[in-house]
């Protein structure tokens, strides 16, 4: 067990690794404000809007945060739920 | 003479801050510059320790601005250096004692006989920062290659672009060569890249700092420490020199071999 244990362990990333990815991600809510909980919030009130008027699937609903060199994005990915084609209404 | 004002500041405490300030102050006055190290940390002094001069005071900060003395009154000259002055905060006063347009003014007045004013901020973003900024020419930003310094840092920086203040340049204090080579510690490159300002000086993780602290002999004094050389190589980068920034391992086999390689060629 120890023996598989060193294996697997080797195949996480280093520490110093996670911490990048980390500030990288809590710099970029510190600079704009933009929190996982509001793109929670965000995330759950365009769930509502869309689906008032189209059918989507809100399982798959990401809205994430972009970081670009220019200008910052809101990426909102919104599958549309199977309409059933061919089947009569 | 019309000095230059240099605030070092962090925004999380413990990173480094008053050491730097004391060794950029020594390693400046070392290179022929009239020197004045301010402590803007009122109530929590320690620049007066780290430089060895604790026992000198007689007169403070908040002495000279509300009136009870003359401001040649409260510097402190270090006897090792005939060019170094050390302007000691209050220890029994609080940051509200003193405020920016004090700082400026204080300031202001001693540009005139002065090469070189370092400030020494207090940690945190509140008065005791806001005091320390405001007379600044130029700002040093001072984090260790460690998750909650850098987030300040970045916090600090933020706030000082917003108000326009700069050039603002970066420290990484404390760096473990070791560390790094496991991938077990913050880059100075990842540092660099995530704060996006420019880099003025790496500091090793160096025992010696905590033994010259101890004595009140700061590392710079000497050129015996990587830290002490560390510091140098920033003051002679503040001064406009051109320094490579010196790889902080031992060189590996690969590139011993080609450096003996490349002196023997340079070699007439």
């Amino acid at each position: 067990m120890k023996f598989l244990d060193r294996f697997r362990r080797r195949r996480e990333p280093p520490s110093g690794e996670v911490a990048r990815e980390r500030l990288r991600l809590v710099l970029t809510y510190d600079r704009t404000s933009i929190s996982p909980a509001l793109l929670e919030t965000l995330k759950d009130e365009i769930i509502s809007v869309i689906s008032r008027h189209v059918p989507i699937d809100p399982e798959r609903v990401e809205v994430t945060f972009k970081e670009g060199a220019r200008e910052h994005q809101l990426v909102a990915h919104i599958p549309l739920r199977p309409t059933g084609r061919g089947r009569r209404r | 003479m019309a000095g230059k004002v240099i605030t070092i500041t962090s925004g999380k405490g413990g990173v480094g801050k008053t050491t730097a300030t004391a060794n950029l102050a020594v390693a400046l006055a070392m290179r022929e510059q009239r020197v004045v190290a301010i402590d803007a940390d009122i109530g929590l002094r320690n620049l007066d320790v780290m430089m060895g001069l604790e026992n000198r005071i007689v007169y403070d900060l908040v002495d000279v601005v509300e009136g009870r003395c003359r401001l040649r009154q409260a510097l402190v000259r270090d006897k090792r250096l005939p060019e170094l002055f050390l302007l000691p905060a209050a220890q029994t006063r609080d940051k509200t004692a003193v405020s920016p347009e004090d700082m400026v003014r204080v300031c202001d007045e001693l540009r005139q006989s002065f090469d070189y004013l370092i400030i020494d901020s207090p940690a945190g973003i509140e008065q005791g920062f806001r005091n320390a900024v405001a007379p600044a020419d130029e700002v040093i930003i001072v984090t260790n290659p460690e998750i909650a310094a850098v987030r300040d840092a970045d916090r600090v920086i933020g706030l000082l672009e917003a108000e326009e203040k700069g050039p603002i340049r970066l420290i990484i204090n404390r760096l473990k060569p070791e560390m790094v080579r496991r991938g077990d510690m913050l880059t100075s490159e990842d540092v660099l890249e995530l704060l996006a300002i420019e880099l003025i000086g790496i500091v090793p993780e160096d025992e010696t700092v905590i033994t010259a602290a101890n004595t009140g002999r700061p590392v710079a004094l000497s050129d015996d420490s990587l830290a002490g050389r560390a510091f140098h190589n920033i003051a002679r980068r503040l001064l406009g020199e051109e320094v490579p920034f010196a790889p902080l391992r031992e060189p590996g086999l690969l590139e011993r071999l080609r450096d003996w390689f490349g002196r023997k060629e340079g070699e007439p």
